[in-house]
């Protein structure tokens, strides 16, 4: 495949690898969050892991959509699905993240309610022209990326006078996640995690550039490099990351400029903020309550928001008791420090929604990397 | 007396309907225009409920093997939901070993069904029996209300015999044999998604529906040291990798840079975000041997048309855990698991 293959070579990786081995002192080490979920996949999937020396450890992070999604959020689709008997729209991840009573909106569509999984926010639109005796509700969650898409439909919902198409906008945003980790006792106490820099997002700095970053550099003294979502890139950025730790700089670094510009798409940004606006705080798992953090459509667009047509009103719920999706989501856990994993909570029975994505740091160990914790004999 | 007549069926404008199940004319005369007249042959002719059919071979066991279709679409590039369901049944009992002698159907149709679709799936199944050479030698017809159904479910059972001696199972794999595979993986799931997701390609992924009795028999001619066969349906690679896995007590180590996908269905799933590894195939072969008789087993493979682009994927490991893991082509390690949940709900 071209323009993808590149970015996948072994060959290049052992050079990359053998430069990372060199470059990094051998006599400290090296903690690097990837925020995203996209670079946790790349991470487990081709192995990256192997390539770097024992200094360098990679932290997932909590840029799995999915995974911050928390349960009330998700109680609140699946009521509007069973009470009031709308078809939900959502993504295909989403269906199987555990919520309240012990369902699921793949469970809840086995008790009959109309739950429909699409690939992007045009089918939802699509279906409420195609059905208008429905009540049509796209269940919209994810960062940056994932929110233009969700206020162009809303747009043209509105151009079209659509009267049973709304969105439940539970989108998020970055740069409050990254700075609620920084803030978290956790880091802040030195120590307790080690955090040397972040790779940062690569679809999401598509839509708002490399500048967003800069704050965490110059305020929190940590490097960020942005990178793709190839394991070629990660690699790259980690070496990237080294030298800055080595060099004593905290600066913004971009990788990935087949992609990123400093100030993303500007077309893309606009859109978003004629339909949507800041929510004064907004719920995350694993990080509770984060002020500034999601977007919330505006008052003149009201009539395709589904909180304000059904009514609805927020009810938090807190996590299984042994669940440390929390912890995980924020760098303060790995997957094997909890009771649950493996164990009740796999991918085929997820407690936690960490288990669920294949973004999720879980799920990623389990599905990739659960054969290190047990040493394999070789035949 | 006048001559008694029923109009023929409207095979170009008619439906399904509740009678065509109901035990009646109607039911006799769908049964009789449309599958007597594709499967004609000496059982189905005497009209009994059942077939009769010779034992086989002093010595020979039998083997059956029982597949529900409830693939959508009906129609997708490379196939049909009708050569399908007489591919995968045949596949069942060929894995085994055994020569497949006779196939069964049975159809759940849904009230409205055009008629015109019915036969052209019957036509298509026909078709696949007869090159397989394997007679339909009996069957049965329900109709569900409309709404309860979706078309057409198609399900098919399969006898075949085994010969004296022949002993494959998934338990069989043993550490240090080799592991092989037929062909490239994946097409049939992609072929099936991208008509479902209108995703339009430079040229078309086709499904790789085959009957792999023929190639079968020619492999295990050429090394009947084989030890396992299994075709990579459902689940794909990974899921049946891990069956075997699992029946075997053993691990198995795949080099992900010898894995054969296409081009088109490796951008597909790129596009897709799905693993090609997971993908269903329907006419693919995992065989393994002992190594030394891998060359050997490639080259009896590549020799036949489905299967030129066998190559040798990986090997079996000592592995009290029985994972399956993979080399990967950039230089790490991971495991293949298991699918979690449904990625491609309805792919057979």
């Amino acid at each position: 495949m071209k323009y993808v293959d590149e970015f996948r070579d072994g060959e290049v990786a052992r050079g990359l690898a053998e430069a990372i081995a060199r470059e990094a002192r051998p006599d400290r080490r090296y903690a690097f969050m990837e925020f995203c979920g996209g670079h946790t996949h790349a991470i487990s999937r081709y192995g990256v892991a192997d390539l770097l020396p024992p200094q360098v450890k990679m932290i997932h992070g909590p840029g799995c959509p999915v995974c911050v999604l928390p349960i009330g959020r998700i109680d609140q689709i699946i009521r509007l699905a069973l009470e009031e008997g709308v078809t939900v729209c959502s993504y295909g991840d989403t269906l199987r993240v555990p919520a309240s009573e012990g369902l699921s909106m793949l469970r809840a569509r086995a008790r009959g309610a109309d739950i429909r999984m699409i690939y992007s926010a045009a089918d939802a639109l699509a279906l409420a022209q195609k059905e208008p005796a429905r009540q049509v509700v796209f269940f919209a969650i994810g960062f940056e990326t994932t929110t233009p898409p969700t206020a162009l439909v809303i747009r043209q919902a509105a151009q079209l006078g659509l009267k049973n198409f709304s969105v439940l906008c539970c989108h998020v945003l970055t740069p409050s996640a990254i700075t609620a980790i920084l803030e978290s006792p956790e880091v802040r106490e030195l120590g307790t995690v080690p955090l040397d820099g972040f790779i940062g997002p690569a679809h999401v700095s598509t839509i708002i550039g490399s500048r967003p970053y800069a704050h965490f550099a110059e305020e929190y003294r940590k490097p960020v490099v942005i990178a793709g979502f190839e394991p070629l890139d990660v690699m790259q950025a980690i070496r990237m990351l080294v030298r800055q730790v080595n060099e004593g700089r905290a600066e913004v670094e971009n990788e990935f400029t087949r992609a990123v510009t400093e100030d993303g798409n500007l077309k893309a940004q606009a859109l978003v903020s004629e339909v949507m606006e800041l929510r004064r705080e907004f719920e995350w798992r694993g990080l509770g309550v984060v002020p500034y953090s999601a977007l919330r459509i505006r008052e003149r667009y009201a009539a395709f928001d589904a909180e304000a047509r059904f009514g609805l009103t927020y009810q938090g719920v807190p996590d299984h008791k042994f669940c440390e999706c929390g912890a995980i989501l924020r760098g303060v856990k790995r997957p094997l420090d909890c009771k649950l994993f493996g164990t009740v909570c796999t991918p085929e029975t997820p407690m936690g929604s960490c288990m669920v994505s294949s973004e999720g740091a879980c799920a990623a160990h389990y599905t990739y990397g659960r054969f290190r914790d047990i040493p394999v004999v070789a035949a | 007396m006048k001559k008694a007549y029923i109009r023929p069926l409207d095979l170009r404008h008619g439906t399904v309907d509740l009678s065509h199940g109901g035990g009646g004319r109607a039911m006799v005369q769908l049964i009789g225009e449309i599958f007597g007249r594709a499967f004609d042959n000496e059982w189905l002719r005497r009209g009994d409920d059942g077939a009769v059919l010779p034992a086989p071979r002093p010595g020979e066991r039998l083997v059956v093997a029982t597949d529900a279709h409830v693939v959508s679409p009906l129609f997708f590039p490379g196939g049909d939901i009708g050569c399908l369901c007489v591919h995968g049944t045949l596949n069942d009992v060929a894995v085994m070993g055994a020569r497949p002698l006779y196939l069964a159907a049975s159809f759940i149709l849904e009230e409205g069904f055009p008629l015109a679709d019915l036969q052209r799936i019957v036509a298509s199944m026909a078709a696949a029996a007869k090159e397989a050479g394997v007679p339909v030698v009996t069957g049965d017809t329900k109709v569900v209300e409309k709404g309860k159904g979706d078309g057409i479910f198609i399900t098919t059972t399969g006898i075949g015999a085994l010969p004296v001696g022949r002993e494959l199972s998934g338990a069989n794999a043993r550490p240090g044999d080799a592991v092989i595979v037929s062909g490239t993986l994946g097409d049939h799931g992609m072929a099936i998604m991208a008509q479902r997701e209108n995703l339009a390609f430079e040229s078309e992924i086709r499904s790789d529906t085959a009957a792999l009795h023929g190639l079968i028999a020619e492999l295990l001619a050429a090394v009947p040291q084989t030890r396992v066969l299994r075709d990579p349906t459902r689940g794909g690679l990974a899921a049946t990798l891990n069956e075997i896995a699992q029946q075997s007590g053993v691990g198995i180590v795949l080099d992900e840079a010898a894995i054969p996908v296409d081009p088109q269905v490796a951008a597909a799933c790129e596009f897709l975000g799905l693993d090609p590894l997971n993908i269903a195939n329907e006419g693919k072969l995992i065989a393994i041997c002992p190594a030394q008789f891998a060359d050997a087993l490639l080259a009896a493979l590549r020799a036949h048309p489905l299967g030129t682009r066998a190559a040798r994927i990986g090997e079996v490991t000592v592995d009290a855990q029985h994972f399956v893991q993979m080399k990967t082509a950039f230089g790490g390690r991971r495991m293949v698991d298991w699918l979690a949940g449904e990625q491609l709900p309805r792919i057979c």
